[in-house]
């Protein structure tokens, strides 16, 4: 029961970001670029809800529209790593052999580096841009979906029905994509979920190290870096953003725990 | 056994190699001349020259690589541009402070999470296992660039406790560590709790309580070091977390370890000294890994007969 509304919650937040991302255009109330250098730092006022920033934007503009970075790379991140992570994972566990043993090979090489060292890596070659942010984090990101479907691809493609559709004459592309891959799906959406939220989480890391976004631009990672500066006489910078990070994840972690329990009775009773 | 850990160590060579190699060529792969880049557009002709040379830049790019993995097998990652110290004795004088934030936080991570785990477990689907829970997703939500300033104002700017930015004294390591050590600590109790659970259920923990042994001494000594085993998986795995979670924290705390180390070399464009950075925190990642499956092995007596 607890956890039902915890998925709820989760669902209502992620409607919440995804509308305002949506309508930001339309729905903020000023321009998020608009510099008003006499109003800088105002604190939370009935004109600016959340208060303005070192150059007196509007943090609540801001912060609609970096919901829409946010969105947008958790989202297509994932699409991409997603599509790429399982297309080798099926290859990779249906032919098993050579062609198994080196992409788990070019997997391990991937996996030694921690966390997001890759991707700085990546974006300190490639120039911090939004774009290369994406390419860095689907170069990250794909591993994680290869290994889950590879692994549940070897202990299906044994069943009698893949047997079946081998006999039958079908082709090994029908075979992995038709038969294999719907059965593979439920964890696949449930990685994906979190995944979203680990993306968002990233980004805003790499924006905040200054390595994400181009300067200025209102995403909540670099908005918080700029908060960093002003901690001292002007903390509000730095809590809205925050804020909506944390409900963001949060929101993506409820839905993704709630799928796994639905889609997997057995972890529900751990 | 002995088979397993010659299969793990080939294994440890393959993947170092090709990190290298990897690193190396994305290094170079940047657009532009490194010299330009380094010393900028309007630097003497000479002094390029001087750079290019002393880089090995002038020279055919697989000369470069082979003489590359040749330093690294000497324990020579190159000179940095900016110091002219050799890269691998600057990130020696960072490792240490970033060994001791990390050494911090898995200590808070642990000094939270083992109570917190447990005692959910003891009581599932209780008040104390729900709050927890609770807990435990804002630990994970929580963007460490955000705890970290959210605790330098309340305990730093509010309450005047304790200091911040740079290192110094024991109380200069607890905000970074907490700020480090939290999400690590909401993954773990959640593990723990799981295993734990798991455990209590077995035949030899209810075994131990039908003979009569005391309630602690059935949890800690039959069920917890039984329930232990897959955590040690998971604080092996963590480690990774922390390493890369440490250059962000740093970041927020000018904590002049590793991360630091890297930030500066990329901001600079001192590409060596990033390149050295992102094989030595790499390598140690790799290495924490293989001891984290020996350990695991050595703890499971199942898994060592195989």
């Amino acid at each position: 029961m607890f956890k039902n509304k915890l998925v709820y919650i989760g669902w209502v937040i992620v409607i919440l970001f995804g509308l305002g991302a949506l309508l930001a255009p339309w729905i903020s109330p000023y321009d998020p670029y608009e510099l008003r250098l006499s109003e800088q730092l105002i604190p939370p006022s009935s004109k600016h809800l959340l208060g303005q920033d070192a150059n007196g934007s509007d943090i609540f503009s801001r912060l609609l529209y970096g919901a829409r970075i946010s969105l947008t790379v958790g989202l297509l991140v994932v699409f991409l790593s997603g599509t790429i992570g399982i297309t080798i994972g099926l290859i990779s566990g249906y032919y098993g052999g050579v062609i198994d043993t080196g992409l788990m090979r070019v997997v391990d090489i991937l996996l030694a580096f921690p966390g997001l060292l890759l991707a700085i890596a990546l974006v300190a070659v490639l120039g911090p841009s939004v774009f290369n942010v994406m390419i860095a984090l689907t170069v990250l990101g794909w591993v994680s979906f290869t290994r889950l479907v590879r692994g549940q691809v070897l202990s299906i493609k044994e069943r009698d029905y893949i047997l079946a559709a081998k006999t039958s004459g079908q082709s090994d592309f029908r075979i992995m994509f038709v038969h294999i891959l719907p059965n593979v799906l439920s964890p696949v959406i449930v990685q994906a979920t979190f995944s979203v939220a680990g993306v968002i989480i990233a980004e805003s890391s790499l924006s905040f190290l200054g390595l994400g976004v181009s300067p200025g631009t209102p995403s909540w990672g670099a908005m918080l870096s700029e908060g960093k500066q002003v901690l001292l006489d002007a903390p509000h910078v730095s809590i809205f953003p925050g804020l909506a990070i944390m409900l963001v994840v949060l929101a993506f972690n409820f839905i993704g725990d709630g799928l796994r329990d639905r889609f997997d009775p057995k972890t529900e009773k751990s | 056994m002995p088979a397993y850990i010659l299969r793990r160590f080939l294994l440890l060579f393959f993947v170092l190699f090709g990190v290298v190699t990897l690193v190396f060529f994305l290094i170079h792969m940047i657009p532009g001349d490194p010299v330009d880049i380094m010393l900028g557009d309007h630097a003497a002709l000479a002094d390029k020259q001087i750079l290019r040379h002393n880089l090995g830049l002038d020279q055919p790019l697989y000369k470069q690589y082979f003489n590359y993995l040749g330093g690294i097998i000497q324990f020579d990652l190159g000179i940095s541009i900016h110091s002219k110290k050799p890269i691998l004795k600057e990130i020696f004088e960072r490792f240490p402070a970033s060994a001791e934030l990390m050494a911090g936080a898995m200590i808070i991570a642990l000094m939270i999470a083992f109570p917190l785990g447990i005692i959910s477990a003891l009581r599932p689907y209780g008040l104390l296992d729900g709050t927890s829970m609770l807990v435990s997703f804002l630990g994970v939500a929580i963007p460490n660039f955000w705890l970290g300033p959210l605790l330098i104002l309340l305990f730093s700017i509010q309450l005047d406790l304790l200091p911040v930015n740079e290192r110094g004294t024991l109380a200069h390591l607890i905000l970074p560590s907490i700020t480090l050590g939290t999400a690590m600590a909401a993954m773990l109790s959640r593990m723990i709790r799981a295993s734990l659970l798991e455990v209590l259920g077995e035949d030899y923990v209810k075994n131990a309580r039908a003979k009569g042994l005391h309630e602690r001494k059935v949890i800690l000594k039959h069920a917890l070091r039984n329930a232990l085993i897959p955590v040690i998986t998971i604080i092996g795995l963590q480690v990774g977390v922390l390493l890369s979670g440490a250059i962000i924290t740093e970041a927020i705390f000018d904590w002049p370890g590793l991360g630091t180390l890297l930030l500066d070399g990329i901001y600079s464009r001192n590409y060596p000294l990033v390149q050295g950075c992102i094989l030595f925190i790499a390598f140690i990642y790799v290495m924490v890994n293989l001891i984290t499956d020996i350990a695991y092995v050595w703890a499971d007596p199942r898994v060592r007969m195989l």
